[in-house]
């Protein structure tokens, strides 16, 4: 508990000589007051302050007292940094070690007084984290996610502009910004109390909801109506740019359904799994281009079960020479596989065929009934269709006897075996579906780009592949659907700080490894929830003889 | 005729030899029990004869058909089923779904039909639940069905692995140590419940087991490993008064006798 302070306050020491919180400095959450950078530090301190109260045993006060404690020692640590930046010049080290930097930390005071306000404030900030840990769940719940819109509002605030640009709403955008973009201080507070407030009523809505006689099936029936319909105006409300980063958020989840086939339910760790996108891609680009390298002009709709197919060929061929290998050697040989795709396609002796690193271009876009899918926008569409067939495909394979043989070689090959699971037929269709379900995701990604190359399929494609379904939840469906949200989505949302991108992302993998290894959504808890209104149900006795006979 | 039969099997790994030689006779819906000291290759021939390993020598013949060269799915599938000494279940799996991978081999819908979702294919899948919740209540984990594996009791999980085992519906199922770990009054429960298997289902046991008052209670017939090699064999009065089990047991007829004072 007494670490809580010094592990938050060299986080600080981190986020800022990375230069994040000069990065998010420029930003305002509420305009010419806050800037995100403020609201980060801040943060950081009454997380300290929370941990440490977390952490702390008996009576309320000293929870309270160790939480207080940890916010001082994180402020020390902040005031320590604004003064050290005083005295030394870290920037022949630190590049990001800029004036502007210890001008925020030391909130524009003297050297003693700056550390000393520091302190001060990192011991209020540390007791209102604190106050967060004990006060009850109902109470601090609203609180959050008051302040999360209120925040969001400002991260995301050219998104928010984006959906308030009609004309119609010129009242509502300039209510919430002034003019050169920031949002208003009554802005912030608007969004945040309505956030809170529904937090608060949540509750109480789901409650009223069943006095009026819904029940929870229709309760979800009706979330998903909701879901859908949001589904559909996104990108119309957003706009090219947010469907574009939609688009990519599909193609994620593809291909992190197919590798949760692989890895998620058969356990076959697969590192090479951005080929059987790559074969996905070329299979379209050939069958459909019509430049020089375009060998049939087929229509995309012939092209796909082609390529889907093609891929789930290569599958298998990739799955029978790994078929005895298990753990950390599979993943080394298929990163192997992955790379040889790559190279194969990039290499001369194959250029007249796949166009060397030049790659198919020209690829005509997909035409429905005479209307041609040309934007994000229409991309987007075809992309959430794609993604719910595949998803429903893998939600009936998992239930299946082969999902429930996939789960069983993971757990443990050799019993499963000797149960009568045939491991070879078991892990070829494995690895035959998974890189099925990425080829759909290559052959959108071919008529997205209009163009494929070798560039566009890098070892790092597969290493996101893996952590997002990780991060996700392993083995769980929607885990796929979120962790591409969280992993994939956001940053894109977020792109002028894209240079953080990978350390946010880093950061983020490993405090989620401890602290949440199972992932976001994981799958075992939702097997759970599924069962949990049949396990009540009364069972019948058996009478022994009777199932023995056959 | 005998349901399961070695002839001369052996087993080598490098310079060791695990089993030499091995002969050994299961009679149908016999219950028959292996024991030995530790490290006399008693688990081993339970590998041998699943398919595990390969014996380098002999013959493995079960119902009037020569298995060994088989894959372990395949033995699996002409109706051999085992448990294992240290517990392994299907951790990260629900109780129901451990024993529904055990019914693997009875259900024959592809994965076509299941994306389909063919009114065959929900017959099968409905019929294998109910068979699956009947075997977690025939060894009494009725109210269990969605507990992940891992979190059951010991005793619990050792009942699981058996009602996995059980919905192979195997001929012939080789039970290693099912009583370790267990209290006298768990284990009189075991005894009882081996029986039942044999008297009710008409399931062939091959049993290894330490505790001697278990093996002497429910066997039919003992064999006695040491060092790979069969030193005795035969009904369990017999195998307790020879001289060579005595021995292996307890070091010396001296010590031996000292022993049994």
């Amino acid at each position: 508990m007494w670490r809580a302070g010094l592990v938050f306050g060299a986080l600080i020491w981190f986020v800022s000589l990375a230069g994040l919180v000069e990065a998010l400095h420029a930003r305002w959450v509420v305009d010419g007051v806050v800037s995100a950078g403020q609201v980060l530090l801040w943060g950081v301190v009454v997380a300290s302050g929370w941990v440490g109260a977390r952490r702390a045993p008996g009576a309320l006060v000293s929870r309270l007292g160790w939480g207080l404690f940890s916010g001082a020692t994180a402020g020390f640590c902040l005031g320590l940094l604004a003064w050290l930046g005083g005295q030394v010049d870290l920037r022949s080290v630190f590049i990001n070690a800029s004036p502007v930097l210890f001008q925020l930390l030391s909130a524009g005071l003297q050297p003693p007084q700056a550390w000393l306000a520091a302190v001060l404030a990192g011991s209020v900030l540390g007791l209102v984290g604190a106050a967060g840990a004990v006060a009850p769940k109902g109470l601090v719940r609203p609180l959050l996610a008051g302040l999360g819109a209120g925040v969001s509002l400002g991260m995301f605030q050219e998104l928010v502009l984006l959906v308030l640009q009609p004309e119609g709403l010129a009242a509502v955008r300039e209510w919430l910004f002034v003019a050169s973009g920031g949002p208003t201080a009554h802005g912030v507070g608007a969004v945040a109390l309505a956030s809170a407030a529904a937090a608060a009523l949540r509750p109480a809505l789901s409650a009223g909801g069943r006095t009026v006689g819904l029940s929870f099936r229709a309760g979800r029936v009706l979330w998903i109506v909701v879901g859908i319909a949001l589904l559909a105006l996104l990108p119309v409300a957003g706009g090219p740019f947010v469907a574009q980063v939609l688009v990519l958020v599909g193609l994620y989840t593809l291909m992190g359904l197919g590798l949760n086939l692989e890895v998620g339910l058969a356990g076959l760790l697969d590192l090479g799994f951005v080929a059987f996108f790559a074969i996905g891609a070329y299979t379209v680009g050939l069958l459909t281009s019509v430049g020089q390298h375009g060998i049939a002009h087929w229509s995309f709709w012939a092209a796909v079960p082609v390529a889907v197919l093609v891929s789930l060929v290569a599958g298998v061929i990739l799955g029978i020479p790994v078929l005895g290998i298990r753990g950390d050697y599979l993943a080394i040989a298929t990163l192997g596989f992955g790379e040889i795709v790559r190279l194969l396609v990039l290499s001369d002796a194959l250029r007249p065929w796949l166009g060397g690193s030049q790659g198919v271009l020209s690829i005509p876009k997909p035409v429905l009934g005479g209307w041609e899918l040309s934007g994000p926008q229409h991309l987007y569409y075809l992309t959430v269709v794609a993604s719910a067939v595949v998803a429903y495909v893998a939600w009936r394979l998992q239930e299946s006897r082969l999902g429930r043989a996939w789960m069983a070689i993971r757990e443990d090959e050799d019993v499963a075996e000797a149960l009568g699971i045939n491991l070879v037929s078991v892990k070829l269709l494995a690895y035959g579906l998974g890189a099925a379900f990425a080829g759909v995701g290559g052959a959108i990604f071919a008529v997205m780009v209009g163009s494929v190359f070798p560039h566009s399929f890098q070892l790092l494609i597969s290493i996101q592949v893996l952590a997002l379904i990780i991060v996700g939840g392993m083995g769980s469906i929607p885990g796929v659907v979120v962790g591409s949200a969280v992993l994939i989505g956001l940053p894109e949302l977020l792109r002028e700080f894209g240079e953080f991108r990978f350390l946010v992302y880093g950061a983020a993998l490993v405090a989620m490894m401890l602290l949440r290894p199972e992932g976001l959504l994981p799958a075992a808890a939702q097997r759970r929830e599924l069962h949990a209104e049949e396990s009540g149900s009364a069972l019948q006795p058996w009478a022994v003889g009777a199932g023995g006979g056959a | 005729m005998a349901l399961l039969i070695t002839r001369g099997m052996t087993k080598r790994f490098g310079g060791l030899v695990a089993v030499r030689a091995l002969d050994l006779k299961v009679e149908e819906r016999a219950i028959h029990s292996v024991i030995g000291p530790n490290g006399a290759g008693k688990t081993t021939v339970f590998n041998c004869i699943t398919g595990f390993y390969r014996p380098e020598e002999g013959e493995i013949w079960f119902a009037g058909q020569r298995v060994d060269g088989l894959r372990p799915d395949e033995i699996a599938h002409l109706g051999i089923a085992r448990t294992y000494q240290n517990i392994r279940l299907f951790a990260n799996m629900t109780a129901l779904e451990n024993v529904l991978v055990g019914l693997h081999r009875h259900l024959r819908s592809s994965w076509v039909g299941a994306l389909l979702g063919s009114p065959a294919v929900r017959r099968e899948e409905r019929w294998a639940h109910e068979e699956a919740r009947r075997l977690l209540e025939f060894v009494g984990l009725g109210g269990r069905a969605h507990l992940l594996a891992r979190h059951l009791p010991y005793g619990e999980q050792r009942k699981l692995e058996l009602a996995r085992a059980l919905a192979t519906r195997p001929r012939l199922l080789l039970l290693d140590e099912p009583t370790a770990g267990m209290n006298p009054a768990e284990t009189q429960e075991v005894i009882q419940f081996i029986r039942r298997l044999r008297d009710e289902l008409g399931i062939t046991i091959l049993l290894i087991e330490h505790h001697m008052r278990v093996v002497m209670t429910i066997s039919d017939r003992v064999t006695v490993l040491d060092y790979g090699e069969k030193i005795s064999e035969g009904s369990p009065e017999q195998v307790q008064d020879d001289p060579r089990v005595i021995e292996a047991y307890l070091g010396t007829r001296k010590v031996a006798a000292e022993a049994l004072g």
